[in-house]
């Protein structure tokens, strides 16, 4: 569990990490920030980037800050920045402080960043079940310019993302939600802090008495996270309660395509996905 | 007392807790300050000058024919002193268990130090590489080119036995326990229960991993093996067999350990393989396993099936169990021999009066990782089966499960109860004292298992599936046949303790301190223990299965005695007293009942008095220095119950457990707190057993669990609130103390308490068949 050679970098601008990047993106360079994935991934040599460029010294990556309607989010900015909701960020900082709390345990949400981890797209990561039920979108860099990725676009399956090698995600923008905003978060997994087997992220309004603009996320369940309109569809204009609850599960069960491991097979995740559903409405409800 | 124990040597009832100053007590633990503060020494932190690491080259493959090993590209790189394959040390014989029954039959099963043209499981060494740092041995490590030919693998030992080697058989032996006669029980049985149950495979992961150093001392031609724990003597012993060493060429040495469970601190090739290259490379050798070795190399267990029947009356009385297990043995017999199978034969009848019992065992190799023992060998297994037998029973005959229990348990009266087998060579058991029913009762009490009753019931009337279980067990500990132990004072009136004794972390050093201090009259912190050295005694027994406080405590006991013999025959020629008028207070000789200021000398003083040619000695050996011995015949029988309540998500299939209570009869309690320390520990074990843990493997014999991502263990949120009530109903007469084992009470019932609960909670009895149970296999039980 030694990782093999390589060379570490470790700029101190933003222009030096992506001219090096440029450089050595080609031979299997890598942006180094929390290391939570990276570095266990070397230590067993399923991988072997030939250089690391450490962006922990980057000065302004770490800003958190409200720009208009959007929550910035720069790239070393930790996990446990998170854990108490700040009331500046209003519904959507109670939303990731309910979030964050189950991304593995105390001392990685210490180190491991929210772009790292939207960067390595692990199916079970809880940020880009966020993202994408929320619309972030990825703010991506090279040495020659910017873009901006919906998240829509973003997720391209089991750790694999519309960034480039020698993109760094400098940069995610979390729409603010509207106040009265209700969001509710249920993740399962058999030991706490562990990689989620399923979960969902929801949020939704009441309008005279119904719902409205339900957003229906799930993560664990395929190779990436994903809304699901006919939960939406199902939720829409219904009274919050058990029946529309259930009924939203019901209809994310019947369109999931769930993933298989040795221990789970696709029947169980789809039970599941049901259940994540309905009970993180019953969490948003409560 | 029944003439049973005609022949042993049986000791009266010993004081109580009250009566004694130290032995009993919850003393803090002396070994912590280290520990706590970051200044521990394990065998990562030893380090020799000009030491060279080594780093294991592992099959990738379950079953395969070696065709061949290119070390050419990785002898390049720089900082490479050598890589070795089994040509290389082809004169080491395999790796040697320790004497069992059956041994001769099962030799040819045994692990060569590197594999030898055949590599059977997903991580058996077939080369190894010394380089000048870890990092450049393992990146030459994944430079040896192995070429091999893949072989069908074995995966199931219920499975049809495939062939070890040509004309050998993967069923290594077939194991019989039996008595009474077991076709007349099921023949005129009022009730019969069959049950087809699966113990998962899992085993004791230590906090600290494996690690070896070998170091030659060239001045002394001393070869030391560095970073032992648990049997230092006894791996000595193999040692020394292995390597054609005299024993006094070869010493082994115990550190700081990080966890053993059974399995840290048994001979593995590693440690073989660090003594040979430190010899031949006339440099030190370092070697520390990494997580995801361990989790591949590391001894495994528990992995059975029971093709079981019970046979009952029409009173409930139990007639028979039988018995038909496929014991999974990984891929080579390690140092336990047939052991662990043999433990889960004799313990099966557990606390119960059965009148006949048949129970055979197909110990069969696999292409899995090697097992041996892991606390609570075979007792974890035996016990799950029993109590699942006796669930399924109660709820046949519609009899309450407590009370199905309670018309079958041994009783007090029938103590002590001897099971003897009709197997030639098979040991008998001879239950030491117990009162199995008065335990129920207390521990029924304390867990409120009546009002629990209706607690659950009233849940379950809303929609919750909750419940409550229960397992009884009865445990063995302190095999002897010998231990002893050295002691001696100082000037300074310290106490040196040597024993032959092991500490992984269990407070060895704090309980072999009290024992010693309450016979000898001292402050217990005033003793130093020292453990694990072979250079400094000849015999010792090391750690393991439960019996280090028993039988070195009793050694301890007898040397402290000893010494206090001495001390107390020259204080009173010091003091002109008669001995019986003397005492030893906080190490200081003292005229019984006399107020302070009067006659007094203290240990330190008199040892000064003792030096050689001292006049007092009068012909007598000089020093306050004794060495003194224990022997027994028999091992003591602990006795507990498990109960557990736990809650099942239907939704999830997730099962969680909400309480647990573990009743314990120990006998004495050196040390209450650190017997509860044990229990508890144990008992999370036996919740990763139950619930998380597992070593699953694929189809083609591929390990799935080989990070702490895929191999659960509990963490303290997964732990329940774990109490423990000991009890001191039932001292043992086969020691002085009274004492009987606590390393495994913890463990031994939590799959049966846990499988006990969730039938409740689902209301079907008999539901769970298969440790662990996850909640992948609760929904399919629940489909």
């Amino acid at each position: 569990m030694k990782p093999a050679a390589f060379l570490y970098h470790a700029p101190r601008t933003l222009e030096a990490a992506l001219t090096l990047l440029a450089e050595v993106a080609p031979q299997d360079g890598r942006i180094l920030a929390g290391g939570q994935s990276l570095v266990p991934a070397m230590a067993f040599r399923l991988a072997r980037p030939t250089h690391l460029v450490d962006i922990n010294g980057v000065a302004g990556l770490d800003r958190l800050a409200i720009d208009g309607n959007v929550l910035s989010v720069g790239a070393t900015v930790r996990h446990a920045a998170f854990h108490k909701a700040d009331p500046a960020f209003g519904v959507l900082g109670a939303l990731l402080a309910d979030v964050v709390h189950n991304i593995a345990h105390y001392p990685i949400r210490t180190r491991g960043t929210m772009c790292g981890s939207l960067a390595h797209a692990d199916p079970a990561s809880e940020w880009c079940l966020t993202a994408i039920t929320l619309g972030a979108e990825m703010v991506a860099k090279t040495a020659k310019g910017a873009r901006r990725i919906p998240a829509a676009d973003y997720f391209q399956g089991i750790m694999s993302t519309a960034l480039e090698p020698d993109e760094l995600l400098a940069e995610v923008r979390l729409p603010l939600l509207a106040n009265g905003t209700k969001h509710g978060f249920y993740e399962f997994n058999r030991r706490a802090g562990d990689f989620a087997i399923g979960m969902a992220l929801v949020t939704y309004r009441v309008e005279n008495g119904k719902i409205a603009d339900a957003h229906v996320g799930i993560g664990g369940i395929e190779g990436s996270p994903r809304r699901v309109p006919e939960a939406e569809a199902a939720l829409n204009g219904q009274a919050p309660g058990k029946v529309a609850f259930e009924a939203a599960g019901k209809a994310t069960a019947a369109v999931v395509d769930p993933i298989e491991d040795t221990q789970t097979p696709a029947s169980y995740r789809r039970d599941l996905a049901a259940t994540v559903v309905s009970r993180a409405l019953e969490r948003a409800a409560a | 007392m029944t003439d049973h124990f005609a022949g042993a040597k049986t000791y009266p009832v010993p004081p109580t807790t009250e009566q004694r100053t130290i032995l009993g007590k919850r003393a803090t633990r002396l070994e912590d300050p280290p520990l706590v503060s970051g200044r521990g020494r394990y065998a990562g932190d030893i380090n020799f000058p000009r030491q060279l690491h080594m780093r294991m080259v592992r099959s990738s493959m379950a079953n395969g024919t070696i065709k061949s090993v290119n070390v050419a590209e990785a002898l390049k790189v720089p900082g490479v002193v050598a890589i070795w394959t089994h040509e290389d040390i082809k004169e080491l014989g395999p790796v040697d268990f320790r004497a069992d029954r059956g041994a001769e039959i099962l030799k040819p099963y045994r692990q060569p130090v590197l594999a030898k043209g055949r590599a059977r499981y997903v991580g058996d060494p077939i080369a190894a590489v010394f380089a000048e740092d870890p990092y450049v041995a393992e990146d030459a490590a994944d430079l040896v080119e192995v070429e091999m030919e893949e072989l069908p693998v074995v995966i199931d030992s219920w499975a049809t036995p495939g062939e070890f080697e040509p004309g050998r058989s993967t069923e290594g032996a077939l194991l019989k326990h039996s008595f009474g006669d077991i076709e007349a029980a099921f023949k005129k049985a009022h009730t019969i229960v069959e049950l087809d149950l699966f113990t998962g495979r899992h085993s004791g992961v230590p906090m600290e991993t494996r690690g070896a150093l070998g170091y030659y001392d060239a001045t002394k031609d001393i070869l030391e093996l560095h970073g032992a724990a648990k049997v230092p003597h006894r791996n000595r012993e193999t040692l020394v067999k292995m390597l054609g060493r005299a024993p006094k060429g070869l010493h082994v040495h115990e550190s700081h350990v990080g966890g053993g469970f059974g399995i840290r601190g048994e001979l593995y090739p590693e440690d073989v393989l660090v003594l040979v290259a430190a010899m031949r490379l006339g440099r030190p050798i370092k070697w520390i396993e990494d997580r995801r070795e361990h989790l591949m190399c590391a001894n495994q267990g528990r992995e059975q099936r029971h093709k079981c029947r019970i046979a009952a009356d029409e009173n409930g009385r139990v007639l028979g169990i039988d018995d038909e297990i496929f014991h999974d043995q990984g891929a080579y017999v390690r140092t336990h021999g047939a052991n662990v199978a043999n433990r889960t034969l004799c313990m099966m009848t557990g606390g119960y009066d059965i009148p006949a019992y048949r129970g055979i065992a197909h110990y069969r190799l696999t292409n899995k990782t090697p097992c041996a023992t892991y606390r609570a060998p075979g007792r974890y297994e035996s016990t799950f089966v029993r109590e699942r037998l006796m669930d399924a029973l109660a709820d046949k005959m519609g009899l309450d499960r407590i009370e199905l229990r309670r018309r079958n348990l041994i009783t007090k009266a029938q103590m002590p109860y001897l099971i003897e087998f009709e197997e030639q060579g098979v040991e008998e058991l001879l239950y030491d004292s117990g009162d199995y029913e008065l335990l129920l009762d207390k521990g029924l009490k304390a867990f409120r298992w009546k009002e629990r009753e209706a607690e659950c019931a009233a849940r379950r009337a809303k929609g919750e599936a909750v419940g409550i279980g229960i397992a009884f067990f009865v445990e063995e500990s302190g095999r002897g046949p010998s231990d002893g132990a050295k002691m001696s004072v100082d000037v300074n009136g310290d106490v040196e303790l040597i024993t032959g004794g092991a500490s992984l972390g269990q407070g060895f050093e704090t309980s072999m301190a009290q024992i010693a201090a309450e016979a000898l009259g001292v402050d217990y912190q005033k003793i130093t223990v020292v453990h694990g050295q072979t250079d400094r005694i000849a015999q010792g027994i090391g750690a393991h299965a439960a019996r280090a406080t028993v039988l070195t405590g009793g050694a301890v006991n007898e040397t402290a005695l000893k010494l206090r013999a001495k001390a107390l025959e020259f204080g009173a020629e010091l003091l002109q007293l008669p001995v019986g008028d003397l005492d030893i207070v906080d190490g200081v000789i003292v005229k019984k009942g006399a107020p302070p200021g009067g006659p007094s000398l203290s240990l330190g003083d008199l040892a000064k008095k003792l030096a050689p040619g001292a006049k007092l000695l009068n012909g007598r050996d000089p020093h306050l220095a004794v060495e003194a011995w224990f022997n027994t015949d028999h091992t003591v029988f602990p006795y507990g119950i498990h109960f557990a309540q736990v809650r099942v998500d239907r939704q999830t299939g997730q099962t969680v457990c909400e309480n647990f209570l573990i009743a314990y009869d120990i006998g004495r309690a050196v040390n209450p707190m650190m017997v509860e320390g044990q229990l508890v520990g144990g008992c999370v074990q036996g919740l990763g057993g139950a619930l998380y843990e597992e070593f699953a493997y694929s189809e083609s014999g591929e390990p799935l669990a080989v990070t702490f991502v895929d191999y659960l263990l509990p963490t303290m949120r997964e732990a329940p609130q774990i109490d423990v009530m000991i009890t001191e109903d039932a001292p043992s007469p086969m020691n002085p103390l009274g004492i009987k084992g606590a390393g495994e009470g913890g463990i031994n019932g939590v799959g049966g308490a846990i499988a006990s609960a969730i039938d409740d909670a689902l209301g079907k009895a008999g539901a769970v068949v298969q440790l662990p149970v996850t909640p992948q296999r609760m929904k399919a039980m629940l489909a």
